[in-house]
Order: C-alpha cells, then sequence, then structure tokens
C-alpha cells in the first residue's frame, strides 16, 4: 500500500445519550465534587462527611443503575446500544454496575473507622474508590474494545494508588510497585491483543467484530487468535487466573485492609464482565479454540488457588487465594458457555462480591492499629473477645466454604449445574475436590476462632482443671493441625508484629521465645501450665488482655483495652458486615429472586 | 520505494517483545516501567498500521486514548515509584521483597 497519501476521512462526532451513561456520570462527577469540595473548604469538614456523601453516591448509582434495568427489562423496551455503539445497556451492564455499587457502598461504610485508625482522614480513599468503581462500570458496559481498554485502565490506575495508599508502611509500597508493574503489564499486552483483533475484523466493536466473525470465514485466523489469546492473558491478570494469580496475594497482604475489600470484589466483577463480554458475546465463532484453554485455566485455578490457600498463615494471603479458587468457580459457567452458565457465573460473582467485602472487613477490624494483625494466630479465640465479629466471620467462612443455606452453595451450585448441563462433568467433579481442600482451611479458621484464647498451648490438663472444658478438645486439635501444617512459621517472622493482645495473652507467653517450641518443649509447657494454674482466677474472669501482661499476674482492671477492641465500636462496618451476613443468608435460603435476575441480566447479543 | 505494511506490523511484534522480555529479565522499576511503555506503544504502531490498511480511521483515534492512558499510567508510576525510593532507599525489584509467603 502507498503511504504517501494521507486519505480524508469524516470524523463523525455521535450523539451521546445521557441515560445510558448517568451510573458512570454520578460515580465521576461525584468523586470530581467531593475533591474539589474537601480542597477548596480546606479539609474542614468531618471525615466521616466523605464517607456518607460516597455511601450516598453509591446508593445514587444503584437507584440509576436500577431505573435502567426496569427501563430495558420493561415489556415494550429493550437493551440498546449508546454513544456509536460504544456503550451496551443491557440487563448483564445494569447487574455489573448494581453490583459495583452495592460493593462501593459497602466500602464506603466501613472506611472511615479503619481510616481514623490508621489517621488517614481525608477523601482519597473515597475519591480513587468512586473513580475505581467508575471504571467497573465502564468495563461492564463496554461495548467497544477500546472502551473496555478504558475502562480496565481507569478501574486499574485508581486501584494501584489505593493499594499504595499507606505511605508509611513499606508493604503497601511493595504492594503497589507489584501490582502496579505487573498491571501495567497485563494492560499492554490486552492492548496488543486488541489491536490485533481489529487487524483481524477490521473494527473495535463487539458487535461488528462478532457480526464481521459470523459471515466471514478467516482462511488464515492465526491473528485473530493471537489477539484473542493475548485479551485472555488480560484478563486473566486482571481476576488473578492461574497462572496470571502471582501478584494477587502479596497485593492483598500489603495494602490496606479497605483497598483489598474493594479491589477483591470490584476488579473481579470488572474483569469477569469483560471476560464474558468479549468471549461469549464477541467471539462465540470462535467458541471451540477458546472453550479448551478456559478448562484448563479453570482446573489450574480451583486446583492451585485452594491446595495453596491450606499453607498460607497469613489470613489476607489465605483469603487471597481463597478468592483466586473462587475466580476459577466463576470462569466454570463461562466454559460451559450457555446461558445457565453466564447467570452461575452472575449469581456467583454477586454472592462472592458480599462475601470477599465481608470477610475482609472483619479482617480490618481484627488487625488492630497499624493493620498489622494477620496471622492466624490472631484469630485464636476471637470468640471470645469479639463474639459477634466471631460470628459474622464464621458465616463468610461458611458461605465461602459452600454449606447449604447459604449464596456460597448456591453460586457453586448453579455454575456446576451448568458444567454439568454443557456435559463437562470431569471440570464439575475437579471443582468439588477444590472445594472440598477449600473447605478444610475455612473450617480451620472458624475452628481457630471458637477454640479457647490460646489454645495454641494445648496443655489440655491445664485447660480442663480452669475454666474452658470440652470446646478446649477442639482447640488444641486444631491448633495441633494448624502447627504441623504451618510448622515454624506460624510463629517465626511474624512474632514481631504480632498483636498486644497476643503477645499480652495469658497463655502466649511461650511464644515470646519465638520458634516453636510450644508444643516441643516440656519445659516450657510446664511453666505455660503453671502459669495457667496460678493465673486461672484472672482468665475466668477477663478475657480482655492488655499489654504488659505477659508473665506475670495483674488484676483485670489495670489492663488496657486493646486498640482492636476499640475498633469493634465501629458503627459502619458492622453496618456493613451486617448487610453481607444478611445477603448471604438471605439470598441463600430464599434464592429464586436472585437467581431470576441473574438470568434476566442478559447480554445485548 | 514503498514500505509494505507488514514491516510495520513486524517491527510493532518485535518491539512488543523486547518489552514484554525486558518486563520480565530487568531488575531496574524504571527500566520495567520504560518497557511498559515500549509494549503500549508497540501496540500504538499496530494500530495505526491496521487502521491505514483498512483505511479506517477508528484506529488511528483508538491511539489517542491509549497516549492518554499511557500519561496518566506514568503519573501514577511515578508516584508509586518515588514512594517506595523513599522508604527503600533502592529501585531494584529484588530489593523490595517484604511479601512472601
Amino acid at each position: 500500500m502507498n503511504l504517501g497519501v494521507v486519505p480524508t476521512l469524516a470524523l463523525v462526532v455521535p450523539k451521546i445519550n445521557y441515560w445510558a451513561i448517568l451510573p458512570d456520570l454520578i460515580l465521576i462527577g461525584g468523586a470530581l465534587a467531593v475533591l474539589a469540595l474537601s480542597s477548596l473548604t480546606g479539609r474542614r469538614f468531618p471525615a466521616i462527611w466523605y464517607s456518607v456523601s460516597t455511601a450516598f453516591l453509591a446508593l445514587a448509582t444503584l437507584g440509576s443503575a436500577l431505573y435502567l434495568w426496569f427501563d430495558i427489562t420493561g415489556k415494550h423496551h429493550h437493551a440498546f446500544v449508546a454513544i456509536d455503539a460504544g456503550i451496551a445497556v443491557d440487563g448483564f451492564s445494569q447487574l455489573i454496575t448494581m453490583l459495583v455499587a452495592a460493593t462501593l457502598f459497602l466500602v464506603a461504610l466501613s472506611a472511615p473507622g479503619y481510616l481514623r485508625r490508621e489517621g488517614a482522614g481525608g477523601p482519597e480513599f473515597y475519591v480513587l474508590s468512586m473513580l475505581s468503581a467508575s471504571g467497573a462500570v465502564l468495563m461492564g458496559s463496554a461495548n467497544d474494545l477500546i472502551v473496555m481498554f478504558l475502562g480496565l485502565e481507569v478501574l486499574s490506575i485508581a486501584l494501584y494508588v489505593m493499594a499504595g495508599s499507606n505511605l508509611k508502611a513499606i508493604a503497601s509500597g511493595e504492594a503497589a510497585l507489584k501490582y502496579f508493574i505487573l498491571g501495567a503489564f497485563s494492560s499492554a499486552i490486552f492492548l496488543y491483543g486488541i489491536a490485533l483483533t481489529y487487524g483481524s475484523t477490521g473494527s473495535t466493536n463487539l458487535a461488528s467484530i462478532a457480526n464481521y466473525l459470523a459471515k466471514n470465514l478467516l482462511e488464515h485466523n492465526g491473528v485473530l487468535l493471537a489477539g484473542a489469546a493475548l485479551m485472555l492473558l488480560g484478563f486473566g491478570f486482571k481476576v488473578a487466573l492461574v497462572p496470571f494469580h502471582a501478584w494477587s496475594p502479596d497485593v492483598y497482604q500489603g495494602s490496606p485492609t479497605p483497598s483489598v475489600a474493594f479491589m477483591s470484589s470490584v476488579a473481579k466483577a470488572a474483569g469477569f464482565a469483560g471476560l464474558i463480554r468479549v468471549f461469549y458475546s464477541a467471539l462465540p465463532t470462535l467458541r471451540l479454540d477458546w472453550q479448551p484453554v478456559l478448562w484448563v485455566l479453570s482446573v489450574a485455578t480451583l486446583l492451585v488457588g485452594s491446595v495453596l490457600a491450606v499453607v498460607q498463615t497469613d489470613v489476607k494471603r489465605m483469603l487471597a487465594y481463597s478468592s483466586i479458587s473462587h475466580a476459577g468457580f466463576i470462569l466454570i459457567g463461562l466454559v460451559a458457555a450457555n446461558p445457565s452458565g453466564i447467570a452461575g457465573s452472575l449469581y456467583y460473582l454477586f454472592t462472592y462480591s458480599f462475601l470477599a467485602v465481608g470477610s475482609f472487613t472483619v479482617v480490618a477490624l481484627v488487625a488492630g492499629k497499624g493493620d498489622s494483625n494477620h496471622s492466624l494466630a490472631s484469630y485464636r479465640g476471637l470468640s471470645k473477645r469479639h463474639p459477634y465479629l466471631a460470628a459474622a466471620m464464621a458465616l463468610m467462612l461458611i458461605a465461602q466454604a459452600g454449606i447449604p443455606f447459604t449464596t456460597g452453595f448456591l453460586g457453586k451450585f448453579y455454575v456446576l449445574a451448568a458444567a454439568t448441563d454443557a456435559h463437562s462433568y470431569a471440570l464439575a467433579l475437579i471443582a468439588i475436590l477444590s472445594s472440598v481442600i477449600a473447605a478444610f482451611f475455612y473450617l480451620r479458621l472458624g475452628v481457630l476462632m471458637y477454640a479457647p484464647d490460646g489454645g495454641e498451648l494445648a496443655v489440655a490438663p491445664a485447660v480442663a482443671s480452669g475454666s474452658a472444658s470440652g470446646s478446649a478438645q477442639a482447640g488444641s486439635a486444631s491448633s495441633a493441625a494448624a502447627t504441623a501444617l504451618a510448622g515454624t512459621e506460624l510463629l517465626d517472622a511474624e512474632d514481631e508484629l504480632l498483636p498486644v493482645t497476643r503477645k499480652g495473652s495469658w497463655f502466649a507467653v511461650p511464644d515470646d521465645r519465638g520458634g516453636d517450641p510450644i508444643l516441643d518443649d516440656p519445659a516450657m509447657a510446664g511453666s505455660g501450665v503453671a502459669l495457667v494454674v496460678s493465673g486461672d482466677e484472672a482468665i475466668s474472669g477477663e478475657v480482655v488482655n492488655g499489654p504488659g501482661a505477659v508473665g506475670e499476674l495483674r488484676a483485670p482492671e489495670i489492663i488496657d483495652v486493646p486498640s482492636s477492641e476499640k475498633a469493634g465500636r465501629d458503627i459502619g462496618a458492622a453496618i456493613s458486615i451486617a448487610i453481607c451476613c444478611t445477603v448471604t443468608v438471605f439470598f441463600g435460603v430464599f434464592p429464586s429472586m436472585l437467581i431470576d435476575f441473574a438470568k434476566q441480566a442478559k447480554l445485548l447479543f | 520505494m514503498t514500505v509494505h505494511a507488514s514491516w510495520y506490523l513486524i517491527l510493532g511484534a518485535v518491539l512488543f517483545s523486547i518489552g514484554a522480555v525486558g518486563i520480565l529479565v530487568r531488575r531496574n522499576v524504571l527500566v520495567m516501567f520504560m518497557c511498559v511503555e515500549l509494549m503500549l506503544n508497540a501496540a500504538n504502531l499496530t494500530f495505526v498500521t491496521f487502521s491505514r490498511e483498512l483505511n479506517d480511521v477508528a484506529g488511528q483515534a483508538s491511539v489517542f486514548f491509549v497516549l492518554v492512558v499511557a500519561a496518566a499510567e506514568v503519573v501514577v508510576g511515578m508516584g508509586i515509584i518515588v514512594s517506595i525510593f523513599r522508604n527503600m532507599r533502592s529501585s531494584i525489584a529484588d530489593d523490595i521483597h517484604v511479601l512472601k509467603g
């Protein structure tokens, strides 16, 4: 082709239907307004104002998405495209929008307590979460690959900053850097995939691509396949499919916990929305090519996620691997590639989001000041210190394990039903195997929480002579299992970060030596017994242990209340957790409403 | 002399590969960051070439969006690198290893 003369092409400015992008406009406009107001007023507003306005804007987004939902599912209405076919307004996009808005609402409620505790009161967290949510909404409703890329970047760039928002913590910076480098890498790969797809189909519009591929049989579709593979890689990074998952545990561990609550659900929802729309909707003609690849990715994600979660000793890392395994389940619906599979994936995404936000909110509360209290050990005896928190966490874990009468069970049920409909029995079996493995570490954490405080000692005689009785057996058994699995890791490097509640615990005296001496060292265990027996009265009287209580007897009244105790009175977080629990149980018992909702959330084409 | 469009595509692919390999093997965060930019611009070159081949302006318009995104990414990325450097006094990826498990 002659490159000398540039043909003049008329650039037609499209008509913009502002109603179609109302949810996005509310989020972006709201974020900018909050930022501008806080700058103009010199931050004179109380910090809670930012949280309230973000929650309000999230509800407004939810309302506008609901309005569009009823508009397009009404009798005489149907899904439509807007802005030069760049945006699809269909049930699918509105469901994703509602999901993102609900997550934003929950995170906005739970964040102020955390931010106050960590001494970061500004509007940045809320503004970034709103902007990130707007990217997710854009990604869910994109009908054009470039729009999807823009959505992906708006989502991700805000998330990188949220991951690194704790400037004082090295771990937070490292998490941000890892997320940024790998995220930018995957975005570039995704973009190159778009370029190759554009080159082989002549358009970046999803409908045009589907049309073109339906009408033309490509003689050499190598470039298109390469493009699809690179796009899959980009999405795989975003939703953390194995083998593109390496960033996710590090980022989850290092980032501030409310950021993790937000990114774990919103980034997954947006990533899967894009994945489903591009592969199920725009590239159905390549199904025979991508289905086996997704099958392999799904199996790898299911198994690696749940197996590696078992050996984690950090709760945030464990939940990161558990969310990887959930991603495998969500992918099953797409591998099945039938309408019930897509509905199952959407239902799973919906339930997963509430579970992820709920569990990370609990994690943020348990973490205590400095957001450092994440070892499994710090969950021991949580039921005594914070009974409601422990109950909520137990519910979240039970739901994630897929026990009946929770949404987690139904989510797994619907994707597996879709997989068996599509005759992928092997995949369904592997998924069940994975959920059995996963149930182990969920239940382990659950048992740990209900074990008596400091059950690590496993000195059954002492405990039996003391106040606790039957549950101690379960506690020592579980902690023995945990110790056997975790080896010395459970107690070594983490120890210096360990919370006052643990270091100051009566039972935890041997831990101060570091290492793993508790079960192996009879002398130490003996001293532990002695201490327990002598301290029996104080223990049965007061469970709260303050700093400085190590190795000597102190009266309960002079013991300081640990910081996590104060965080337990965080009303916003309590409401947020309560909503998550209610959704999990209510839609677990009465699922028909939500599954109908997911089934109606049809794609445009 | 005319240069066939496939040369531009091959150049794009080569640049993209250099960028991708660079991220995987280089250890300096700034260099890794430059490699990302290289990959994005390789994609841009591919877009423009296809745009010419298809006689469709949409591909060229896409490049502008990508440029804006790349600029935003630079700002955020540099911010993160500077904040890490303040804490760690290093921009070598191997030195930054608090998180593991």
